[in-house]
């Protein structure tokens, strides 16, 4: 069934869900929403339980008009959602009618919305998922960022309308935010560019997308005598490249292969606070163990489990 | 290729098992061997593993696996590759219709290497290559093998747009775009096998660990073999 029109597509709002595994062999990366935890708990408000497809906008939400009855929640980084001109509150299942015209006024915080639907943003499964994969042209609509006249169908739900998130649970995405890492793969290549990666922020640049965040501070240095590149390798979501100029990058989702040294990498809890954090914002690195890394993913699990039998 | 593989952490999901230190069809092949070994049997706890030129990155599932078990079932792995009947590789011909459009740098690769166009073509497709890994777009092969007699440096301007079948040479490396892409390489001639069909079964024809030979087609063959896609 039809539920939205695309107006205005936004800057770069695309279809995604929990990511394509099982291809990156072959080259193609995992994809999927850059903000797991957002797009659980959107998905969740709605009573979708499958892994279904949302909307993931950037900074400059789309305008979307409904076309059917339907039920939607948005969440992530506060775009300020309208509905029909009225503050949409987020975190909560909202019921659309036709006509209903949502739209984005600007970044508040955070960089990415997530917009849900009951049933699913529908569109065809490609290797086992339908997230947009832009640079492979597959997934989404025809592997591409929406555009103004797409029309959305969403699948069967059943979920209802005036379900939030408890406010103590909604994340604020501040513009100074720690990330925290493990050392490696390549943190031999380095002796005090560790040092230096904990030791002061680093400012996201503009060029920040779903394949990486470039990041501008001081300079990470290699060891001396070794090679400022290895052999190309895959990309990790989360690794933190240093290219011979000691730049950091933060390879993303959309990412497949590099020949540049990884100092550490972002442990997965956190990637979405990369995810949220928009040029400008500063980001600062602090060291953890994998058994603590261990830990805090557990209690990120409960914690979403949790969220998710409170919303049921 | 180091007497034991080294261990490397990739975030709290990902472990890079990594057997040597150069690219080296050897080392390859023992990257072969265990990644065979884990989609014939799967290790439990182990979500997803990609073979690269010298290491393969194993993601894990840390409620699932614990970190020293996986690293224990790797290593007793390695240590007896019999018991893991790795098959031989197999090798798979690529088509290419040479020069004229197709291979808009054919010229200058031969000028390059003071040899003639047909010189070119007869290395290029003597060669056998080992698809080392892929990556970069979907299916993009990572060869080794190129003949030195055909180097060539990139373009010094990328191309905006390269077409999807379009072979190329950038310094040591061979390589067929599989989708329209931006590209650098110098491009000497063009395939109408698909490398990358997302709708297709399998969606990508190569697979790390085979080898590829190219085989000079005219033109018409060309034509012949794209349109068997359409029928």
């Amino acid at each position: 069934m039809d539920i939205f029109e695309v107006i205005r597509p936004g800057a770069h709002t695309t279809v995604q869900d929990g990511g394509r595994f099982g291809f990156q062999q072959f080259g193609i990366p995992v994809c999927g929403v850059v903000d797991p935890f957002a797009y659980r708990v959107a998905n969740a408000l709605v009573g979708n339980r499958k892994g279904e497809a949302v909307l993931e906008a950037t900074i400059l939400g789309p305008t979307l008009k409904a076309l059917n009855q339907g039920l939607i929640a948005v969440t992530g980084g506060n775009l300020s959602p309208l509905l029909n001109n009225t503050l949409l509150p987020m975190w909560e299942s909202v019921a659309v009618h036709p006509e209903d015209i949502l739209q984005f006024k600007g970044v508040r915080t955070g960089c990415r919305a997530y917009i849900s639907v009951a049933g699913g943003i529908d569109v065809p499964i490609v290797m086992g998922s339908r997230s947009t994969y832009v640079a492979g042209k597959i997934g989404g609509v025809d592997g591409r960022p929406l555009a103004a006249g797409d029309r959305l169908n969403k699948g069967e739900g059943t979920g209802k309308a005036g379900m939030h998130l408890s406010p103590d649970l909604i994340p604020n995405y501040p513009d100074h935010i720690e990330i925290r890492v493990i050392l490696g793969p390549q943190d031999d290549y380095f002796s005090d560019g560790i040092e230096k990666l904990f030791s002061s922020p680093f400012k996201v640049s503009a060029k920040a997308d779903r394949m990486g965040y470039r990041l501008e501070g001081n300079p990470v240095p290699h060891k001396g005598g070794v090679d400022k590149s290895i052999i190309s390798e895959p990309s990790v979501p989360g690794g933190i490249q240093v290219p011979p100029d000691g730049q950091p990058i933060i390879l993303l989702v959309e990412q497949t292969v590099g020949g540049y040294t990884k100092i550490a990498t972002v442990i997965s809890p956190d990637i979405g606070k990369v995810g949220q954090a928009k040029p400008g914002n500063r980001i600062h690195f602090r060291q953890v163990d994998l058994d603590e890394s261990h830990r805090i993913l557990n209690t990120e699990e409960e914690k979403i489990e949790s969220i998710k039998m409170s919303l049921m | 290729m180091y007497d034991k593989p080294r261990f490397l952490l990739a975030g709290d999901r990902g472990l890079l098992v990594e057997f040597g230190g150069a690219i080296d069809p050897e080392i390859n092949r023992k990257v072969r061997q265990i990644f065979l070994s884990l989609e014939k049997t799967p290790i439990d706890g182990v979500t997803e593993a990609i073979p690269t030129y010298r290491s393969i990155l194993v993601f894990y599932d840390p409620f699932r696996i614990h970190l020293e078990t996986l690293k224990k079932e790797i290593l007793d792995r390695e240590s007896e590759p019999d018991k893991w009947e790795t098959p031989p590789p197999e090798t798979i011909d690529i088509q290419v219709a040479y020069g004229g459009d197709f291979g808009p740098d054919l010229e200058f690769v031969a000028h390059h290497n003071k040899l003639t166009v047909e010189e070119v073509i007869q290395i290029h497709t003597s060669g056998t290559y080992l698809i080392y890994m892929l990556g970069f777009t979907p299916g993009f092969p990572f060869l080794g093998g190129l003949s030195e007699k055909i180097f060539a440096p990139r373009l010094e301007e990328p191309r905006l747009v390269v077409p999807a079948g379009s072979v190329g040479i950038a310094n040591n490396q061979t390589g067929i775009y599989p989708l329209d892409s931006p590209g650098g390489w110098r491009l000497i001639g063009k395939t109408p096998i698909r490398l990358y069909d997302p709708t297709g079964s399998p969606p990508i024809l190569l697979k790390a660990g085979n080898y590829l030979r190219f085989k000079r087609i005219s033109r018409e063959d060309f034509h012949e073999i794209a349109k068997r896609y359409e029928d």
